[in-house]
């Protein structure tokens, strides 16, 4: 192995190469698609590059009345930005009761957070719908938000998590005078703050990207996310291509910076959420 | 474990005592602390499906309000429905080329990662980042950009390279090539999550099997068929369990590829039984049609779950 690494290597790393290429490609298209007029994206020719480059197109994304777009960006944020703590910290807080506070009824508990685990997500638009519509929940952006706050996958990856943690600072704590809850707000949760990255941020990347439940429930434009109103744009009647692609990069460029920058955190809850089911 | 709050460390006074038999402080703490997720998902879990339940027995067109009992009738309606006994034959055929077909890339790319040093993060990061991109706006990249059906369409940019004559790809269905755009997209966006957990169970096996393997004098292959695949068993099976369940539950791809209602496109009409929900719950305003559904669903998903354990985890007692 120490002799020739590099030749026995090679075509390994020719092959990576050329995946990587295949990997990349839909997102190139999306900028050169973003970049160029509507003529040339109708064009019949194929070309690799925009000439000239066509900026006009992101105004034009924000300047068609029939799709709300900045407004919809706007209800995305909204949605994220309080679905991934709110529904980070709500999880933490069940998930150390669960695994450090001895109760009667703790594994009742914990039993009636499990089973839910076992309806399948999406199958239960129709029901969350009944409810969420019954309380008015229609064409709002706490309809969209509220049933994604309770995740009993969280609960559980928080609990796993807990029951590992060192318990030496919650004794110290508690000589300390600290009751439970100053303890877990003190202490336990200031320290953990990994597990909060990686889940809060796959948390986020959900909720920005989520489709059919904002569907369901935001039918009124007001209440579009970004999704709802690239999807109304891609089936719309008469479509402006190149705006429709500056859309899709306007809409995955937080995700995709976020991923290069907390690429640690969200590698580490990819393998926590996949591994502990 | 469950020692670990009775604090053994502070000496016991009566207080202590008193409040070891029941600790209503510790029960007061436990209250706050579960309370948002046991009433959040009482309410959107539990009374939802309650709820749901009832109405799948009632006639429900337009009213989410129960008190028209019809007892089997809409899952009598369900199963004698042509669209959605074809819903059911469309995921099958999904299932079964998205689940082999991920499996086999995400561990294939797991192995190749696994085994280069230089560039590692580097390869890792282009076939995860993918993952970052959601369905629609995957969707509109195949639907516009890449099986488009024009001349310019990447796909027959490349096709046209082979002299082939370009192919309007979503709308074929004799041969049924929409399939490529669809297993491709989806295989784009999640091969990634699932190198990701192949990677972490890789990196779990110890070096020191390979070691006695090579003193053995086994080859690449059977190091991979011997060593590496039986460790990476739980992993499989977490895997495979994953990548079934979310074929199951398709709906962002096909809704904006086959495009819904306002598409002016012609796309052949491929409705997994998630659109077909949402199409009679939503559309038809149907929410009885559409709670029967949402069960046999379910029912489907479940009963799939727990026969995929006996036949892939047969055995697996380690």
């Amino acid at each position: 192995m120490a002799v020739l690494p590099g030749y026995r290597k090679a075509p390994k790393y020719v092959f990576a190469s050329v995946l990587s290429v295949i990997f990349l490609l839909p997102f190139y298209i999306m900028l050169r698609n973003a970049l160029m007029t509507r003529q040339q994206v109708g064009s019949p020719d194929w070309s690799w590059l925009p000439d000239p480059l066509s900026w006009v197109n992101f105004g034009d994304l924000f300047a068609d009345t029939s799709v709300p777009m900045a407004h919809s960006l706007g209800n995305s944020f909204l949605v994220a930005i309080v679905t991934a703590p709110v529904g980070t910290l709500f999880g933490s807080m069940a998930g150390y009761a669960l695994a450090r506070i001895n109760v009667p009824g703790r594994r009742f508990v914990f039993t009636y957070v499990l089973v839910t685990l076992m309806i399948p997500q999406s199958v239960t638009f129709v029901p969350t719908f009944v409810v969420v519509g019954s309380m008015g929940g229609v064409n709002t952006e706490w309809g969209i938000i509220a049933p994604n706050l309770f995740s009993a996958f969280t609960v559980i990856l928080f609990r796993n998590f807990y029951l590992r943690f060192p318990v030496e600072l919650e004794e110290a704590g508690r000589l300390d005078g600290l009751g439970y809850l100053g303890v877990y707000r003190r202490l336990v949760l200031p320290n953990s703050g990994s597990m909060i990255a990686s889940l809060g941020a796959l948390m986020f990347i959900e909720s920005w990207n989520a489709f059919l439940w904002p569907l369901v429930i935001g039918q009124d434009p007001s209440s579009w996310t970004a999704q709802i109103a690239l999807s109304t744009f891609l089936t719309a009647q008469s479509v402006n291509l190149p705006a429709l692609f500056a859309g899709a990069l306007v809409t995955i460029a937080p995700l995709v910076a976020m991923f290069l920058v907390a690429q640690r955190f969200i590698v580490r809850g990819i393998a926590a959420s996949g591994l502990k089911e | 474990m469950t020692a670990v709050v009775a604090a053994p460390a502070v000496p016991v006074t009566p207080a202590k005592k008193r409040r070891r038999r029941r600790d209503w402080r510790a029960i007061g703490a436990f209250a706050v602390l579960t309370g948002p997720v046991v009433l959040g998902l009482g309410l959107f879990k539990y009374v939802a499906i309650g709820w749901s339940f009832l109405l799948s027995f009632n006639d429900a067109r337009g009213t989410i309000t129960l008190g028209n009992w019809i007892g089997f009738g809409n899952y009598a309606f369900l199963l004698g429905d042509d669209a959605f006994l074809t819903s059911l034959s469309t995921i099958a055929i999904f299932t079964v080329f998205i689940v082999p077909i991920t499996f086999i890339a995400s561990l294939g790319l797991a192995v190749l990662i696994n085994s280069i040093r230089r560039g590692r993060a580097f390869f890792r990061t282009v076939f995860l980042i993918p993952a970052a991109v959601s369905y629609v706006v995957a969707a509109l990249v195949w639907k516009m950009a890449l099986f488009n059906g024009l001349p310019s369409g990447v796909a027959n940019v490349v096709g046209g390279l082979f002299g082939a004559d370009p192919v309007p790809w979503l709308s074929t269905t004799s041969p049924p090539v929409y399939w490529v755009a669809v297993v491709s997209l989806r295989l784009w966006l999640q091969v990634g999550l699932y190198m990701i957990l192949f990677l972490a169970g890789l990196q779990a096996i110890s070096p020191s099997l390979y070691e006695a393997g090579e003193l053995d004098g086994t080859t690449k292959w059977q190091a991979f068929r011997y060593l590496t695949l039986p460790q990476l068993r739980n992993t499989s099976v977490a895997v495979l369990l994953l990548i079934l369940i979310a074929a199951f539950q398709a709906f962002d791809e096909f809704y904006n590829l086959f495009g819904t209602g306002l598409s002016g496109t012609a796309t052949a009409p491929v409705k997994p039984p998630l659109v077909y929900l949402y199409d009679s719950a939503l559309g038809d305003q149907n929410y009885g049609v559409g709670s029967a559904g949402a069960f046999l669903l379910t029912v489907l998903i479940v009963v799939i779950t727990l026969l995929q354990g006996r036949f892939v985890g047969f055995g697996k007692k380690d």
